[in-house]
């Protein structure tokens, strides 16, 4: 095929440019759509009412929570997944990826079922301190990590393969212990991954409905976060709805403008 | 809001017939494979993908695009009709859907179901709906007045009950214990129809109930008790009557206060307009209002 030889290596053929055009449109003109369908002239009276503050409010901690704790036990997670010598890994990481293809609604019920007051653990803890998960933000947090965990987990471990092993390698010959090899080489070596990951988690968690409205219920200030409240707008006043969600889309892409900057690389 | 098709259309006879086989495509079209060269066998062998992929898209159109099949089998008029309707009505508008549909042959019912006021909403942006019945005549007004709608009838009542889990764990005994903060308690939120009716019973008893959950619909907050993940819950008798297997239904005094007309109408956006209209008979009917009945629902 000669013809191919005739183009730079940087120039975008159409067969390219096009499908990556009707993708960005794709994206963008439902966001466009969102936005100017909004009733503006009601802005400043809905986005200050309480209930939009609670929700909004209640949305940042709790996914900021639930982001923070993945990274916790995520990344030790990807980093057993991406060691070579791992028996078993391609079922492991099929299962780490189970929340992504479930429905979210399925994995609240999921949650509910081990967590639920007669849940497998969640009966024992009730019958023993009266104290029950659901209708808690404990709740929404838990359903928050239970569907962002696989987007950080994947990220890490697609950084630490990316990653040069034989930094590891020279640390360990040199006498580090594995715990210091992975604090003072793995850790800042896949950084920008781990940071990468985090924020797809929070991301992720921000929008969290299905399993956060069954598992956590729907209450103003404990589980009422903002994709829900957006729901329950919808039922009655859609305009509202309309501003809560661009509100919620302007707080997030906003943060993740914000921490770009910080971390300018890979991502 | 699951949509419940009550039968069928039998699309697969069609495709049959109709479509490209997919094999037979990608065989003609990869001829160069045949040819006796190495490279050239596998460069055939790569090209054939492509073919297979649109033999495939074909057939997935074709099988989409396939209406349920008009002809010979039927010689009395068919027809789909959708119907919107509150999530109290799942079980007994499944049945009549089934009794509609053996007295009318050729005749499909579809059932969407969910809050009266999310299908409202659905309607009000132009889904393609033909029947329309809400739990309360305020969710019906969003609809007539975007003129929507016919002019509704309304076609039963409902009241409220307290729901508790088999066996009471948390020794329910009335509506007082509804401001009890140690007990789990769901009701539907206030913006869909059970959870008005919930707020008018509260206000009548001088109850200030202390929720844990303000559900989306009835449904929701059914399933919040009959998985036992609650202590009570207000939903509808008839739900109560519905989940008989997972719940128990306590009566109080005040639910005669907050009675639940459910209107029902046929859609201006309608394209089977007089089947939907035999659909809205049927429910007036004396069969379809026994089935009602039978549900726990009363006169209107």
């Amino acid at each position: 095929m000669p013809r191919s030889r005739s183009g730079t290596a940087d120039r975008v053929p159409l067969a390219l440019a096009l499908p990556a055009l009707i993708a960005l449109l794709f994206l963008l003109l439902p966001l466009a759509g969102l936005i100017i369908r909004a009733p503006w002239a009601e802005a400043a009276e809905v986005l200050n009412r309480r209930s939009a503050i609670l929700a909004l409010r209640l949305s940042l901690i709790t996914a900021s929570v639930a982001a923070l704790i993945t990274v916790v036990i995520g990344v030790p997670l990807a980093w057993l997944l991406a060691r070579p010598t791992l028996p078993g890994a391609g079922l492991l990481r099929a299962l780490v990826t189970v929340p992504l293809v479930l429905p979210p609604v399925v994995g609240g019920v999921a949650l509910f079922s081990l967590l639920g007051r007669s849940g497998l653990l969640g009966g024992p803890l009730y019958s023993l301190t009266g104290f029950s998960l659901p209708f808690t933000p404990y709740a929404v947090v838990l359903a928050q990590v239970f569907v962002a965990l696989p987007y950080l987990v994947l990220a890490v471990e697609g950084a630490l393969r990316a990653a040069d092993r034989r930094y590891e390698e020279a640390a360990a010959t040199l006498g580090a212990n594995p715990l210091t090899v992975f604090s003072r080489v793995t850790l800042p070596l896949v950084a920008p991954g781990i940071a990468a990951g985090a924020v797809l988690a929070w991301a992720r968690a921000l929008g969290e409905f299905g399993a956060t409205i069954t598992f956590a219920g729907n209450f103003p200030g404990t589980t009422r976060t903002m994709p829900l409240e957006v729901y329950l707008a919808l039922e009655t006043d859609p305009g509202a709805a309309l501003l809560l969600s661009v509100l919620l889309l302007a707080v997030s892409v906003g943060v993740l403008v914000l921490l770009r900057d910080r971390w300018s690389s890979r991502w | 809001m699951n949509t419940v098709r009550s039968s069928s259309p039998g699309i697969f006879p069609h495709n049959a017939t109709n479509v490209p086989q997919p094999g037979r495509l990608r065989r003609r079209l990869s001829a160069p494979s045949r040819s006796p060269g190495a490279g050239q066998r596998r460069q055939g062998h790569r090209r054939s993908v492509v073919p297979s992929i649109a033999g495939v898209a074909i057939l997935i159109l074709a099988a989409c695009g396939a209406s349920p099949p008009e002809s010979a089998s039927s010689s009395t008029q068919s027809s789909t009709i959708t119907v919107a309707a509150a999530a109290s009505l799942t079980e007994a508008f499944t049945q009549i859907g089934k009794d509609f549909e053996a007295t009318k042959p050729g005749t499909t019912v579809i059932f969407s179901f969910g809050s009266s006021a999310t299908l409202a909403s659905q309607i009000a942006e132009g889904a393609p709906l033909d029947v329309f019945a809400a739990a309360n005549p305020a969710t019906m007004k969003t609809v007539t007045d975007v003129g929507a709608a016919d002019p509704p009838i309304n076609f039963v009542s409902n009241t409220l009950q307290i729901a508790v889990p088999k066996g009471n764990p948390g020794r329910i005994t009335g509506l007082k214990d509804f401001a009890d903060k140690s007990k789990k308690i769901a009701i539907c939120a206030p913006q869909v129809p059970c959870g008005t009716a919930a707020v008018k019973v509260f206000a009548t008893a001088k109850i200030k109930p202390a929720p844990d959950t303000l559900e989306q619909d009835v449904k929701a907050t059914l399933q919040k008790v009959a998985s036992d993940e609650v202590d009570a819950a207000l939903v509808y008798r008839t739900d109560v009557i519905a989940a008989r297997e997972a719940v128990e239904g306590l009566e109080f005094s005040e639910a005669q206060r907050a009675v639940n007309v459910y209107p029902i109408a046929v859609l201006k956006g309608s394209i089977s307009a007089a089947a939907a209209q035999q659909f809205v008979d049927y429910v007036m009917s004396a069969d379809g209002q026994a089935v009602l009945r039978k549900a726990g629902f009363g006169k209107p």
